[in-house]
C-alpha cells in the first residue's frame, strides 16, 4: 500500500514539472486536471476500511478536479480568445530547473522534520511541500490571469496532500465544504477573468495596476 | 550454452523486425496498409548488394565509423541480460563499459560525419554531441539508481533486482527512472519527439544528417546498428516495465520476444500521436529526463 502511495505521489511530482515546462495553457489545464484526479485516489489508499462516505468524497474530488474545473477553465480560455502561449516571467527551462531544485531540497530536508513514526517512510510531507512551492512558482512567474488560477490550483493540490496526514480525522461534511469552496472560487475567478478580458482586451494582470480613464 | 546461443541469435536476427513493427503500427494508425513486416530485412539485403561511392575527401575514418559503431553496439548487446536470463558476458562494473560503448559509437559516428568535410554533416555532428551531453548523464543516473537499489555493480544482478523483489517494483525511484529511461531510449534511437527518421529536412535532422554521404553496404551497416541499438535499449527498459517470468525457459524466450515487440508497438503508437518537438525544445525534454533520473537518485539516498 505504501509503495502504491509513493508511486502515485511521485507521478504527482512529475506532473508538477510538466506543468512548469509546457508552453500551452490548454496542456497545463489538462496536466493540473490529471493531477487533481490522481490525488482524489489517495484517500482510498490511506483508509484502512472503505466506508460509503470515503468513497463518495473521493468520487467528488475526482469528478470536480478532474472534469468540472478543467472544463470550466477550457470554456473561459475559449471565450477569451487569447494567445495560447504561456509567456512566463522567467523562461520555461529555468522554471523547470527551479522547480526540480525546490523538489530536491524538500526531499532532502523533510527527513529532518519531527514527524510521527508511521509517516517517515511515505512521501506525503515532501510531496505536499514541493507541490505548494511549485504552485508559488507558477503563481509568481505567470502573467495571464488563467495561468495564475492554474498556479492556485496546484497550490491547493499541495495543501490537499498535506491534509492526507489527517485523513482519518476530517469529517465528511468539512471535506465536502472544501470542495464547494474550491468550485465556487474557480467559478467566480473564471467569470472575473472574462470581465477583465472584456474591459482591458487582455488577460495580462500587469495591466490591472494602471487606472483606466475614458 | 544454449541460452548464450539463443541470446546471440535474437540479438542478430530480431532488431530489424522492431523497425517493421513500428512502421506497421504507424501505418495502421494512419489508415494505410503499410510496408510488409519484413521490409527492413529486404532493405538491408538490397543495400548489402549495392556498390559504394566514396568521396575523395574522406579517409579511413569514414569507413571505420559505421563498422566500429556496429561492433560496439553488438558488444553492448552482449552485456545486457534478456528477460530473466543472464547475459553472456558479465563482470563487476560492466555498467560503465555498457554506457561507454554507446559513447564510443557516438564518437565514431560523429568523426565519420566530420570526415566528409561537409558543413551540413558537421552541423548534424554538433547537434548529436550537444544532445548526448544531456542524455549520457541521465543514463548514468538511471544505472546508478539501479545499482544502489540492488546493491550490485553487475548489470545481471542490477536488472534482475526488480524481478526478485517484485512487490517493490512500483516504488517511487523506479517510476522516475523508468520515465527517464524511456525518454533516453527515444532520444538515442532518434524516434519522433526528438528526431524523425523519415524526414530529410535540413532544419529537423540530427542523426539522419550524419549519414547522408554513406551509401550501399555502409548505409546498410548504419541502419542495422540503429535497429540493434533500439533492441538493446528496449531490453534494458523491459526489465523495469515488465519484469515478468514464468519459470519455464521455453516460455520465457517467447515472452521476452512478445514484450519487445509490444514495446515497439508502443513506440509506434506514440509516434502516431505526437509531433516532432521544435529543435530548441529538445534540450528541455532531455533535461527533464536528467532531472527525473537525478530525482530518483535523491529519493533513494535521502
Amino acid at each position: 500500500m505504501m509503495e502504491m502511495l509513493n508511486a502515485l505521489l511521485v507521478i504527482v511530482l512529475v506532473l508538477n514539472l510538466f506543468a512548469l515546462g509546457s508552453s500551452r495553457i490548454l496542456s497545463v489545464i489538462h496536466i493540473v486536471g490529471t493531477q487533481g484526479a490522481l490525488l482524489g485516489l489517495v484517500p482510498l489508499l490511506l483508509h484502512t476500511h472503505l466506508s460509503m462516505s470515503v468513497v463518495l468524497a473521493a468520487l467528488a474530488a475526482i469528478v470536480l478536479k478532474g472534469m468540472v474545473i478543467p472544463s470550466i477553465m477550457i470554456r473561459s480560455l475559449r471565450s477569451a480568445q487569447i494567445r495560447r502561449e504561456v509567456e512566463p516571467l522567467i523562461g520555461l527551462l529555468p522554471s523547470v530547473i527551479l522547480g526540480a531544485f525546490a523538489t530536491g531540497i524538500v526531499l532532502l530536508f523533510s527527513k529532518q522534520l519531527p514527524l510521527a513514526i508511521h509517516q517517515i517512510n511515505t512521501l506525503i510531507v515532501p510531496a505536499s511541500i514541493s507541490t505548494v512551492l511549485i504552485g508559488f512558482i507558477l503563481l509568481t512567474t505567470r502573467f495571464k490571469a488563467l495561468s495564475q488560477v492554474l498556479g492556485y490550483l496546484v497550490l491547493e493540490n499541495g495543501i490537499f496532500i498535506f491534509g492526507m496526514l489527517l485523513v482519518q480525522a476530517i469529517p465528511f461534511i468539512v471535506e465536502m465544504g472544501m470542495f464547494l469552496d474550491l468550485f465556487v472560487g474557480i467559478f467566480v475567478i473564471s467569470i472575473i477573468t472574462n470581465h477583465i478580458n472584456q474591459a482591458f482586451s487582455s488577460m495580462d494582470t500587469r495591466r490591472l495596476v494602471s487606472l483606466k480613464e475614458e | 550454452m544454449i541460452e548464450m546461443l539463443i541470446h546471440l541469435m535474437l540479438l542478430l536476427i530480431l532488431p530489424p523486425l522492431l523497425l517493421g513493427v513500428i512502421n506497421k503500427t504507424k501505418a495502421l494508425a494512419a489508415g494505410r496498409v503499410g510496408a510488409p513486416w519484413l521490409q527492413s530485412y529486404y532493405d538491408l539485403l538490397k543495400l548489402m548488394r549495392k556498390g559504394m561511392v566514396l568521396s575523395t575527401t574522406t579517409t579511413w575514418v569514414f569507413v571505420a565509423g559505421p563498422v566500429i559503431t556496429l561492433a560496439t553496439v553488438l558488444l553492448a548487446g552482449l552485456l545486457i541480460p534478456f528477460g530473466p536470463f543472464n547475459a553472456p558476458i558479465a563482470f563487476t562494473g560492466d555498467l560503465i563499459l555498457f554506457a561507454y560503448f554507446f559513447g564510443l559509437a557516438r564518437f565514431f559516428t560523429t568523426a565519420a560525419a566530420l570526415d566528409t568535410g561537409s558543413a551540413f554533416e558537421g552541423m548534424g555532428a554538433a547537434r548529436e554531441v550537444t544532445f548526448a551531453c544531456l542524455s549520457e548523464p541521465a543514463l548514468f543516473f538511471a544505472l546508478l539508481v539501479l545499482a544502489k537499489k540492488s546493491g550490485s555493480l553487475t548489470l545481471n544482478h542490477m536488472l534482475h533486482g526488480p524481478v526478485t523483489a517484485f512487490p517493490a517494483t512500483p516504488a517511487a525511484p523506479l517510476v522516475l527512472v523508468t520515465i527517464g529511461l524511456f525518454i533516453i531510449l527515444l532520444a538515442e534511437t532518434c524516434r519522433i519527439p526528438v528526431d524523425d527518421p523519415n524526414t530529410h529536412l535540413e532544419l529537423t535532422m540530427i542523426h539522419e544528417v550524419m549519414v547522408l554521404d554513406h551509401s550501399g553496404p555502409l548505409l546498410g551497416v548504419i541502419l542495422y546498428a540503429a535497429a540493434l541499438k533500439l533492441f538493446v535499449l528496449s531490453a534494458l527498459l523491459l526489465h523495469l516495465i515488465a519484469p515478468f517470468q514464468t519459470g519455464y525457459w521455453w516460455l520465457d524466450w517467447p515472452l521476452f520476444m512478445v514484450e519487445t515487440l509490444g514495446l515497439a508497438a508502443l513506440i509506434g503508437v506514440l509516434e502516431s500521436l505526437m509531433a516532432r518537438l521544435r529543435m530548441k525544445r529538445v534540450p528541455y525534454l532531455l533535461t527533464g529526463a536528467l532531472l527525473l533520473c537525478g530525482a530518483g537518485f535523491i529519493l533513494l539516498v535521502r
